[in-house]
């Protein structure tokens, strides 16, 4: 059995300069209730992981716009202008990592893997400082494993060992991340006793999460009023 | 429809036709997303969502929006019967695992290599390469639907790209509103020029040397 905490609970211990590893794709799929509670908290100088920094003022991209990130790893900046305007200016050291490196290496980390050879990159920008590997002839960058102290999780169910449900689109970074951090942290809309989700229909093994919370925010589309 | 419209109608249209019946296809944003539209009677293509589904539909009406079920943009969609929704290290084991077939994106720069440029430009536009760089490096077919020369009225199209460079020689097809290009290892092969346009034109406009097919089609 897993604790189930209250949001601000939950984020209670998380320190400033820790790694986070937030979960979503243009917001769908952020745990908007813990990402909320974190920032009522304070907690700064933060080094996000998160696939996109969302809309401003949405979900993870609220990490950003109220400046609690000192470093950002993330594919796309692009739908929040202020990740940019942050870069620009120094105050927020950003690493780009395309998306399918992106979750192979946070997949490495959760799967015990020293690293992932891949030729994404090769010949660009990202293949700066790399490693290179030549095998049957085809040339191959070894990217790194990827983790973090803490990951938010979004489910819409979860039983009470934290086996959850992801619904449609929003597993995305979800599944790696339960993996790859610390300390995981489930956000779920209903959370039922065990038995009442069936196995078949679990996305997330309970093994990875440490904390369940019941999600007290909707999970409204909020980025088509961004 | 405005002119300009017109002919981004007719080159969106010609990609649609690359693609055989049952396809698995990934569109960029944009332009390339127009190709959906498009495909000939009696083919389906089925359509990937980088961000976790096979199956990608057309937007969801008003009022029915699924907050778990957006486009890679983020914006809210549907999936049609037959699809599939997986996270994200699948999704991209599918693009870089070589299962897409042919991936649709737009370019800031394309050269007679293959070279791609398409995700930046330094000190102006650094939006991140999100998935494409995966999609270049690991679509079977990589084709390119832009406008033939810039803003300003530059050949896109150049012999070696000066921007930074999404994906090295993947490239396999530039289809632009003047012509339907394809790369090949002697160099860019003309292949069909559109219809208001001639070969004189073409090549005015375009940096790179082509090689004219010998039977040069129209679209």
């Amino acid at each position: 059995m897993k604790p189930i905490l209250t949001a601000d609970e939950a984020v209670k211990d998380i320190k400033d300069g820790c790694s986070l590893m937030v979960a979503g794709f243009m917001g769908c799929g952020n745990a908007f209730t813990l990402i909320d509670a974190l920032i009522r908290k304070g907690t700064k100088d933060i080094n996000l992981i998160t696939s996109d920094t969302s809309f401003p003022e949405v979900g993870v991209g609220r990490i950003i716009c109220q400046c609690r990130a000192a470093t950002l790893t993330a594919s796309h900046i692009g739908t929040n202008p202020v990740s940019g305007q942050k870069m620009n200016c120094g105050d927020l050291k950003v690493t780009l990592v395309p998306q399918g490196t992106f979750a192979e290496r946070i997949r490495a980390k959760g799967a015990g893997l020293g690293g992932v050879l891949t030729p994404t990159g090769r010949g660009t920008a990202v293949e700066e400082g790399k490693q290179k590997l030549t095998l049957d002839g085809k040339e191959y960058l070894l990217e790194l494993p990827l983790g973090a102290d803490v990951a938010f999780i979004k489910a819409e169910v979860a039983d009470t060992y934290g086996n959850a449900f992801l619904p449609g689109a929003t597993k995305n970074m979800a599944v790696v991340m339960a993996m790859a951090a610390d300390h995981v942290i489930l956000e779920a809309e209903k959370i039922v006793q065990p038995g009442e989700l069936d196995p078949e229909r679990v996305t997330i093994p309970g093994i990875f999460v440490s904390t369940l919370v019941k999600a007290t925010l909707p999970s409204a589309n909020l980025q088509l009023k961004a | 429809m405005d002119p300009k419209e017109l002919k981004r109608v007719r080159l969106v249209k010609r990609i649609a036709q690359e693609f055989p019946d049952g396809a698995l296809v990934n569109l960029g944003i944009g332009m390339p997303t127009m190709v959906a539209n498009y495909i000939p009677e009696g083919r389906t293509i089925l359509l990937h969502s980088e961000n976790g589904f096979t199956g990608l539909g057309p937007a969801a009406p008003k009022g029915q929006e699924n907050p778990s079920i957006v486009n890679a943009g983020g914006q809210p969609v549907t999936i049609v019967p037959g699809g599939a929704f997986f996270d994200s290290a699948m999704s991209f084991a599918i693009i870089r695992g070589g299962h897409v077939d042919y991936t649709v994106l737009g370019a800031l720069e394309v050269d007679m290599e293959g070279n791609l440029a398409n995700y930046m430009i330094p000190g102006k536009m650094v939006p991140g390469m999100g998935g494409a760089m995966d999609l270049v490096a690991g679509a079977r077919n990589v084709i390119i639907a832009m406008e033939h020369v810039n803003k300003n009225g530059a050949p896109k199209i150049l012999r070696k790209c000066t921007l930074p460079l999404t994906a090295v020689g993947e490239v396999d097809l530039i289809v632009t509103d003047m012509a339907f290009i394809r790369v090949t290892k002697k160099g860019l092969v003309l292949e069909e020029i559109a219809e208001d346009t001639t070969v004189e034109e073409v090549i005015k406009a375009t940096e790179a040397p082509l090689h004219i097919a010998g039977k040069l089609g129209k679209f």
